[in-house]
């Protein structure tokens, strides 16, 4: 990552994420660390696990929102109501939200994804919808007018 | 198929007890099951999604490419004769299976889904009439669902659904209530996918029958792991997929009685269904040809002819008891899990287990089993209604085939245990 991302969980930036895998060679850890990112994610809003919010293409059931916040930087929130689903939402927030609509139509999540050796996680056949959530996002970010 | 791995003819043809079921011998037919999984051994439990392929099978595909290929129906030389014969042979093949009474009452479709699609499309847009019912399950397959919605929104006829009980099983009563002298049709499955419900669909063939309707049965989960005898049935028609009884994806056969058939018009139009064509008036192929527009998929038909001779082999009523054996220990053992509850407990029910966990969604439970090396399908299995009526976004589905063992049940435990571990 070139720019260093506002948002951070726990204190944790992406590229703490980056770090702490690295040390962790055992599958089991790895999904118990994404797992215990998912759960640090705060609930949405009441009113936002609604079908405009959902993602759709996911098994699980998934709603993400997009907030306009200074200037031209773009917040990401999202839940899901499974776990490990939830901690690839952390994932994604992590590398995406805080970030200029610039810098999201610049960075592609398969890169990020492969540090982590979870890229599999990324085609667009697989169940767990992250491929169609990183589509929303980029949708939202080429919405944005540019600067 | 020469050369093929056919399991021992002997044993097979005793009707041996579950008790001699050599699934591990059977294992060696199937390529796949010798892989890995993430570095683990392959333990496949989504049978009901799509059986594994016998090198029988897979020689079969092989072979019609390889030395036997050309199209069929109307070559004059002896490749494209041979070829012909070796795929309606599989039409015989499949008249055998399901002891239909003829040939021509086997049309081959692309599929289950295709199948009711063309029940739907042809009989049900000349047959049916706005007010018209038809009568469909709680428990069905999307495929047994949207297809007459479509039917529905084009000519105006009413669906109306049999509700299952809480054990998973069709209430009779509710739907003996439900059949009138509107009652057109009953679709339904033999046996759940999602849940693995088997229905009593000779008594409700019966009931529906006294109510003047006609009865399609979705028979993909029955025909891979039971005798089916559509005549003692009395099934007006029935459907299944060649890909989930061990055999390839692509085809699958449609049942009708033959005055149905007859009465029904062509659903595509095409090569091969005709018998003579003019601008102004064409007339069509006899039965069961008229049904079948276009180059069949004719290495799937040979390859569907394998998969049959494969399992008629082994013998379907030794798989029944088999599959039903490996879903009896399974439940054993996940009864030793107390987060586990069991989606679709009925006395009746075939070789598929559905539950889900406690504190977590089946998708995390998926996705743990799956680097433990087993696979299971997580979800709703097309069976939105039916996870609706037991109040689960989905399920766990562990499936079993004749390839499984009780050492695969006890893989899944201990993924479940791990599973526990990690979301505990």
């Amino acid at each position: 990552m070139t720019n260093t991302t506002p948002f951070t969980l726990d204190g944790m930036s992406w590229d703490d994420v980056v770090e702490t895998f690295d040390l962790m060679d055992d599958w089991e850890d790895r999904y118990r660390f994404i797992i215990d990112l998912g759960r640090k994610l705060p609930a949405l809003p009441d009113d936002a696990y609604d079908d405009a919010h959902k993602v759709r293409g996911c098994q699980s059931q998934v709603w993400m929102l997009f907030d306009r916040t200074d200037g031209d930087r773009i917040d990401i929130r999202g839940d899901s109501d499974a776990h490990i689903v939830k901690g690839l939402i952390a994932l994604l927030l992590l590398i995406y939200s805080g970030r200029s609509a610039a810098e999201i139509r610049a960075t592609d999540a398969r890169n990020q994804f492969q540090a982590l050796d979870l890229e599999g996680h990324l085609s667009a056949q697989r169940a767990n919808g992250l491929f169609a959530m990183v589509q929303r996002i980029n949708d939202t970010a080429a919405a944005q007018p540019a600067n | 198929m020469e050369g093929s791995v056919l399991p021992d003819q002997a044993r097979g043809e005793s009707g041996a007890v579950a008790g001699d079921f050599d699934a591990h011998a059977y294992r060696a037919d199937f390529p796949v099951l010798g892989e890995t999984m993430h570095g683990k051994p392959l333990v496949f439990l989504d049978t009901a999604a799509s059986a594994q392929k016998p090198q029988a099978v897979i020689d079969a595909v092989n072979g019609a490419y390889g030395s036997g290929y050309a199209n069929i129906h109307r070559g004059i030389y002896k490749l494209s004769q041979d070829a012909t014969d070796a795929y309606e042979a599989a039409r015989d093949a499949v008249r055998e299976l399901l002891n239909a009474a003829e040939r021509e009452e086997i049309v081959f479709v692309r599929g289950a889904t295709e199948g009711i699609n063309l029940v739907a499309q042809s009989w049900g847009r000349t047959f049916l009439a706005p007010g018209d019912q038809i009568v469909l399950t709680e428990i069905e397959h999307h495929s047994n669902i949207v297809p007459w919605q479509l039917l529905r929104d084009q000519i105006g006829v009413e669906i109306k659904v049999a509700p299952v009980d809480d054990s998973g099983q069709v209430d009779l009563d509710a739907f003996t209530a439900l059949l009138g002298p509107k009652t057109k049709l009953v679709a339904m499955p033999h046996v759940s996918n999602s849940i693995g419900t088997v229905l009593p669909v000779e008594t409700m063939i019966a009931l529906a029958h006294d109510a003047g309707a006609k009865v399609l049965i979705d028979g993909c989960q029955a025909v891979p792991h039971q005798p089916v005898d559509v005549r003692a049935l009395d099934a007006d028609f029935y459907v299944f997929s060649a890909h989930k009884l061990y055999g390839p994806t692509g085809i699958g056969a449609l049942y009708a009685k033959r005055a149905l058939l007859e009465a029904m018009p062509p659903y595509h139009g095409g090569g091969d269904m005709i018998a003579t064509v003019t601008f102004e008036k064409t007339t069509w192929n006899d039965l069961p040809y008229k049904f079948e527009a276009g180059t069949p998929h004719i290495a799937g038909g040979i390859g569907f002819k394998a998969a049959i001779d494969y399992v008629q082999a082994i013998g379907l009523d030794r798989i029944e008891a088999h599959v039903d054996a490996l879903r009896r220990y399974g439940e054993q053992r996940l009864a030793g899990i107390n987060s586990i509850r069991q989606i679709g407990t009925a006395e009746a029910r075939a070789g598929i287990l559905s539950f889900v966990m406690e504190g977590t969604h089946p998708h995390d439970v998926g996705t743990i089993l799956d680097r433990a090396g087993v696979a299971v399908r997580c979800g709703h299995h097309c069976a939105q209604p039916t996870m609706d009526r037991f109040g689960v976004p989905g399920t766990v589905r562990a499936s079993f085939g004749l390839y499984n063992t009780e050492q695969d049940v006890d893989a899944l435990v201990d993924g479940l245990a791990k599973v526990a571990e990690i979301f505990g």
